[in-house]
């Protein structure tokens, strides 16, 4: 231990009876030399398959800030980032907006469970309409099969596929995001990355979002989903029009749901589901205007109507009703 | 004070770290095993970076799995650690003094190796400076890093102190302690209150939960601690068990009695309802509609629970090999009941009535397994720092001889 002066660094702790002095000492300088570097080889052979990760975040989406706190201009170009992005993947220049809530507006909506079919052509034209996922398929809205006479959820089917539907002694109950106005997904999201609007519309900052679920964990209605994998849109099928807290393409790793087709009625047109729906079924519109064909049906139709788990306190904004 | 220029701490933490490097054999062994698995567990990480979490086995109706369930385990282990101090520091065991470091480590490496798991369950880990709203770290972030804050300044300043042959100051880790037992508290019932908030599943909206969870970490804490000291004893001859043994065992014995008559009592309370069926624990225990896969996990969990009760209730708790296999089931069976048991079964049946069966990939289980061979390297490697602290054999003494001359035996401080 004569180096001690000379060498100004640390020593080795002193371990009784296991002292081999300078033999032991470059043995370790040699075995630590190469443990060293089978160490970093091994590390990075462990971390390869990170080279394919180059697209998935730039300095500018990194640097992005949270929705309710970019100015305009710094909402501009964030559209012309996304619509150069669309453009990128699909060969199409995208009309992508950040479409405000209008005044004096709430939106609500109710469906008919006395004249649903359970065609499904809504969870189509929706998947159509905002652009989800083909592959792995994500859906928003879930048509449950019910066996006549019962409210009980656990008794529905989800993946009936019959020659033709309606089928004998079965309604059907299609359920996507109710835009509650006391949101337990909004509560718990640990980030503010989604929040009720002032047009009663419950959205997402996809760029916000840090994908850790706890929304999906708290919804009561089974609304909201996640992307596992990375979104694959048919070119053919893309929606060009476009919202930012809407219908854009979503990246892997975020959590997206129904938000009313925001890119359309904040622009005065209906939701696609509503649009599509063969037997009229689906009605929407807005609840702060009493002429309204939806206060109509809310107002007259009260004995009928009711909402989902009620129990839970959520207070949907989509309201599900009978014909007598 | 400083030595060629160099300031002391600096020197301190230099040493540790080259204590930390060197070893025999067996060290070397240890190491290398599980820096092999951890490397397997970052590829498994890459793979889930770049193919996103389709590569677990999580889906939207069940969202949440053995990351989340990891997650809560380790707060509790965290939690545990360091409650244990109360005793050991203020009153009863002023012998115990140098089982409070080995707790403050053992809480870190827990909330260290927490982090991690919530850094893997996220979609977007670029995104997680997201965090802190403005740089203003929200509460569950202060609540995190602020225990762990206070763990290591505990640790850091209690060796310190061994090291420059000092006595402790009251006055620079007490207060810290203390505010480190209440903290423990707080975070693992705030840990239970993730679950409890949501409302929407009875199964985790129970009161019981919160002392379900103290209790069980106060098992499995003292469980590990009791493996490490072990572990301990056999590798680098530094004995604290004549001290630590008897005093874990009384811990693990009763909060294992309490947990038992807990679960008792969160089970039997659905079969004693007159309305209602209790979907999520027929689920777990008995299958719902078909769906068995969850019975093989709670019926290991109960029996492993058990089975250490058992050991820990008889007189054969004394024999050194048999507490060894009590603290192995009690570990196992409650971070089965943790996952399988509790974080799974939650969201069984969905809010719409669909049962869906989840088991973990095998890059999930990689990814699970590299982070727990992660936290046995940092507490494998801080113990190998700290026992040569404690032993008086790494003091400031054999570093400056013409200031000390020959290193004294420590006095040992009360």
């Amino acid at each position: 231990m004569s180096d001690m002066h000379s060498t100004p660094g640390p020593r080795e702790p002193a371990r009784p009876g296991n002292d081999n002095g300078m033999s032991r000492r470059s043995f370790l300088r040699l075995s630590g030399g190469a443990t060293a570097f089978a160490g970093v080889a091994a590390l990075t052979a462990g971390l390869a398959p990170l080279r394919e990760l180059a697209s998935f975040t730039s300095l500018e989406k990194f640097l992005q800030k949270h929705y309710k706190e970019m100015t305009p201009r710094e909402m501009e170009r964030v559209l012309d980032r996304i619509a150069r992005e669309v453009e990128r993947q699909y060969g199409m220049r995208p009309h992508v907006r950040d479409l405000k809530p209008m005044d004096g507006v709430e939106f609500v909506y109710a469906l008919n469970l006395s004249r649903c079919i359970g065609c499904r052509r809504c969870v189509h034209a929706c998947v159509a309409e905002n652009n989800q996922s083909g592959d792995p398929a994500l859906e928003y809205i879930r048509v449950v099969k019910m066996p006549q006479g019962t409210f009980d959820l656990t008794k529905g089917e989800h993946n009936y596929e019959p020659e033709s539907v309606p089928e004998e002694g079965y309604f059907y109950m299609p359920v996507q995001c109710q835009q509650c106005a006391n949101p337990p997904c909004v509560k718990v999201c640990p980030v503010r990355a989604t929040w009720q609007e002032p047009d009663g519309i419950t959205v997402i900052d996809y760029d916000w979002c840090i994908g850790c679920r706890y929304c999906q964990a708290a919804c009561p209605y089974f609304a909201r989903r996640f992307n596992f994998k990375k979104p694959v849109i048919p070119k053919e099928r893309l929606n060009p029009n476009m919202s930012y807290l809407g219908n854009r393409p979503r990246e892997v790793g975020v959590v997206e749901k129904c938000h009313f087709c925001i890119q359309r009625t904040r622009a005065g047109r209906y939701p696609a589901c509503l649009e599509v729906c063969p037997v009229g079924a689906r009605k929407f519109g807005n609840v702060l205007d009493p002429e309204s064909e939806i206060s109509y049906i809310l107002r007259e139709k009260r004995v009928f109507t009711f909402i989902l788990k009620e129990e839970q306190g959520t207070l949907p904004r989509f309201f599900y009703y009978l014909d007598k | 004070m400083a030595r060629n220029g160099i300031p002391a701490w600096l020197v301190f933490a230099g040493r540790c770290l080259r204590a930390g490097a060197t070893g025999d054999w067996r060290y070397y062994a240890w190491i290398g095993a599980l820096g092999a698995v951890t490397i397997l567990g970052l590829n498994a990480y890459a793979n889930q970076a770049v193919a996103g979490l389709a590569t677990t086995g999580l889906q939207d109706q069940v969202p949440w799995g053995i990351y989340i369930a990891n997650f809560t385990f380790l707060l509790g282990i965290a939690g545990a650690a360091v409650i244990l101090v109360i005793p050991v520091s203020m009153y009863i065991k002023r012998n115990l003094q140098d089982l409070v470091i080995f707790c403050a480590l053992l809480a870190v490496t827990a909330i260290v190796m927490a982090l991690a798991f919530v850094v893997v369950d996220l979609g977007r880990p670029d995104r997680f400076a997201h965090i802190f709203p403005g740089w203003v770290p929200s509460l569950r972030v202060i609540v995190l890093a602020g225990y762990l804050l206070l763990n290591l300044h505990i640790v850091v300043y209690l060796l310190y102190c061994h090291y420059r042959n000092r006595r402790p100051s009251a006055a620079f880790y007490i207060p810290f302690v203390l505010i480190a037992v209440v903290w423990a508290i707080t975070l693992h019932t705030a840990t239970a209150f993730l679950f409890l908030g949501l409302g929407e599943t009875i199964f985790w909206n129970q009161a019981i939960i919160g002392p379900r969870f103290i209790t069980a970490a106060f098992v499995a804490g003292p469980a590990l601690l009791l493996l490490a000291l072990q572990v301990t004893q056999w590798v680098a001859s530094y004995d604290l068990r004549e001290r630590a043994l008897p005093f874990l065992r009384m811990i693990m014995l009763v909060a294992m009695v309490f947990s038992v008559f807990l679960l008792l009592n969160e089970v039997l309370r659905n079969y004693f309802r007159s309305t209602g069926q209790p979907f999520e624990i027929d689920y777990l225990y008995f299958g719902l509609n078909g769906f068995r896969p969850l019975i093989p996990w709670i019926v290991t969990a109960v029996g492993l629970n058990l089975i250490a009760l058992i050991i820990l209730v008889l007189p054969a708790h004394r024999s050194r090999a048999l507490i060894n296999v009590a603290c192995i089931c009690a570990v196992v069976g409650i971070w089965i009941e943790k996952a399988m048991g509790l974080v799974v079964p939650g969201f069984i049946p969905t809010p719409l009535g669909e049962i869906m069966v989840y088991t973990p990939t095998w890059n999930e289980a990689f990814i699970w397994f590299g982070i727990w061979a992660f936290g046995l390297l940092i507490f494998t490697f801080s113990l190998r720092v700290t026992i040569p602290i404690l032993q008086g054999t790494l003091s400031i003494a054999d570093s400056t001889p013409g200031e000390a001359g020959i290193a004294a035996p420590r006095p040992h401080f009360t």
